[in-house]
């Protein structure tokens, strides 16, 4: 039995036989002709490649959709693109042969996808590959593989057509050794409901071998013992029956057995996940982190580009509230193109609000955004990091002018809520104050508890000094509710604490409003609260 | 010789499915149509050249058409590109 670590890209138990993909070895057929010989070769192998796309074509939009067999249009396309056919014409012209022309070609056309900077683009690189290698398959006579028996299937990476070709009902999981969490195995392995992990270095050694994936964990187990075999089983098993009866909540109120109620909303990293939340019975998203566009690019984004993202989460969710967090950079949130100077204590330094504040151009076209999206659903907008009454002061001006401004442009505003993240003990000492002049707070337990405390929560050593449920930091949640809800202020809980169950009475005590957690763990939160008094 | 820029609204941007839909488009007539964006050129009826411009929601793109249907063209490919990007 061995264990090997990867990335889970995608959810779930499997275990089975490894069927490998191997690339086919790049021998140039013996035969070679002249050139004309060698590019009639290539015209011929091209035909029966469109062919046997537009079989997949047909095959994947009548068994999954047409959206997802649009990739075969795109890889004919590319076979008949001209500066692709070119390129083989001038190297079979210049004596090679028709295989390793394809080859040449297809090297030179994904190398130039593969270098550039932006994620969806690098993906168009196994695009390439793929038509390259189908083209190379049909030359060199190889057939297409076949999965026979229900199999896991491992690859270096996997190409889109691969996994067409094969009968869904063989697909057990995948294991790779390359892809993200957006690349094609990980979108499809999530669509078909089956784990996959990628990150497997040695997978390739792993043909023919029986293993489990565990999507949970991101582990590949090979040659598993009986007791570990019985120990998945069970687990399987359970994960299954443990989501069968969630999913039975997820349109459920969260009520108490005496009729006590919270919200419990969800918090999100990244508007890919809304698919997710959407699905995780969230009753909304209680703090979308804004920063994730800043992180994804290597310049700052666009206005436009960030309305765009702001507005799919609006429309997603809708009629929903979204409650967009406005950046929060700085401190452990790092990136290079802010070129932030280094900070003796960053926890303290020019974060978050602070860094807004001081830099108006970043603030601006993000408030432009989201004020423009308020218009296409629900949203409200959260700052973190506030000390002081005047702070929100100056954000409140901001907005009020750009709301002008919009307006002025023609653009539409709809309405929307303020709020503020509770995140220092002074917010929470001028939690009356603050509570006067917006609708909402949010505690953010984490920095709450690391300022109150005064511990870096990442330094192991201090771990005997450590209390997650510090009175100190409970009295300030207390405080801060007793203070809001005397000016109609909603709090909700976004940090860790959120989603601890040992808490949950004391938070439905103290007449917390909403609390908002990661997706997975909402159906489980909302089991929990139905169940108390 | 016209001329037009365009900002594209599809999600994905300028490649995979909404470039093809668009390269194939521009197949249809005989002007030579080249876009550019950030410094780079590509014709449109190009599939890799198009996809190698990198182009993404939210980016404007820069047309222009010369040919002898390059009036057809530009007006067709106008709405084309409002319906499709």
């Amino acid at each position: 039995m061995k264990v090997f670590k990867g990335d889970p890209i995608a959810k779930g138990i499997a275990m089975g036989k490894m069927f490998f993909l191997h690339e086919p070895e790049e021998n140039a057929s013996s035969v070679k002709g002249g050139p004309d010989e060698e590019w009639q070769r290539f015209l011929k192998a091209s035909e029966k490649a469109m062919d046997q796309l537009n079989g997949l074509y047909e095959k994947t939009a009548a068994e999954l959709s047409e959206e997802e067999a649009a990739i075969f249009e795109v890889h004919m396309a590319l076979m008949e693109d001209e500066d692709f056919t070119d390129a083989i014409r001038e190297n079979i012209e210049s004596g090679m042969e028709a295989s390793a022309a394809v080859s040449e070609a297809g090297a030179r056309f994904s190398e130039m996808f593969s270098q550039m900077d932006d994620e969806y683009m690098r993906e168009r690189a196994v695009d390439i590959k793929d038509i390259t290698i189908r083209l190379k398959n049909i030359l060199n006579g190889i057939e297409d593989i076949s999965v026979k028996e229900p199999s896991v299937i491992g690859a270096g990476e996997l190409r889109p057509s691969q996994t067409m070709q094969m009968d869904r009902k063989m697909l057990l999981g995948f294991v790779t050794r390359y892809g993200a969490s957006n690349s094609h195995t990980a979108i499809l392995a999530r669509n078909l409901g089956i784990p996959a992990v990628s990150g497997i270095d040695d997978v390739k050694d792993l043909d023919g071998a029986f293993v489990i994936i565990d999507g949970e964990e991101g582990k590949v187990i090979s040659e598993p013992d009986e007791e570990t075999i019985r120990e998945y089983e069970e687990r399987s098993a359970k994960i299954k029956a443990q989501k069968e009866e969630l999913l039975k909540l997820k349109d459920e109120k969260t009520v108490t057995k005496s009729g006590r109620s919270i919200k419990l909303y969800a918090n999100v990293d990244d508007i890919d996940d809304m698919e997710l939340v959407k699905e995780s019975g969230a009753e909304g998203v209680g703090l979308l982190r804004s920063e994730f566009l800043y992180l994804k690019s290597s310049d700052y984004p666009s206005e436009e580009e960030l309305f765009k993202a702001y507005r799919k989460a609006a429309e997603e969710m809708a009629p929903k509230e979204v409650i967009i967090r406005t950046l929060d950079i700085g401190a452990d949130k790092q990136i290079d193109y802010f070129n932030l100077e280094k900070e003796e204590n960053p926890a303290m330094g020019l974060r978050a609000i602070r860094l807004c504040l001081k830099r108006p151009e970043l603030f601006r076209t993000q408030l432009r955004a989201i004020l423009r999206a308020t218009a296409y659903g629900n949203i409200s907008i959260m700052f973190p990091m506030i000390i002081s009454t005047k702070e929100v002061d100056m954000i409140k001006d901001l907005l009020e002018d750009i709301k002008k401004e919009l307006v002025s442009e023609g653009s539409e505003v709809g309405e929307f809520k303020t709020g503020i993240m509770v995140e220092t003990p002074a917010a929470v000492i001028m939690s009356e104050e603050l509570s006067e002049k917006v609708d909402f707070f949010s505690i953010g337990t984490n920095d709450l508890t690391q300022y109150t405390l005064a511990i870096d929560r990442q330094n192991k050593d201090l771990g005997d000094f450590f209390d997650a449920h510090h009175p100190a930091v409970l009295r300030s949640i207390e405080t801060t509710v007793k203070n809001a809800h005397k000016n109609n202020c909603i709090v909700g809980i976004c940090g860790e604490l959120g989603s601890d169950i040992t808490l949950t009475d004391f938070f439905l005590d103290i007449g917390v409003d909403e609390l908002s957690v990661s997706p997975s763990k909402i159906l489980e939160l909302r089991k929990h609260i139905i169940a108390s008094e | 010789m016209k001329e037009f820029t365009y900002t594209i609204k599809d999600e994905v941007g300028l490649h995979a499915r909404p470039a093809n839909v668009v390269s194939k488009e521009a197949r249809k007539y005989n002007s030579k149509i080249v876009v550019s964006f950030n410094g780079k050129t590509a014709e449109l009826r190009k599939l890799m050249q198009v996809m190698s411009l990198g182009a993404r929601c939210g980016d404007e793109i820069k047309i222009v058409i010369e040919g002898e249907d390059e009036d057809k063209a530009f007006e067709e490919l106008v709405p084309f590109l409002e319906e499709n990007l």
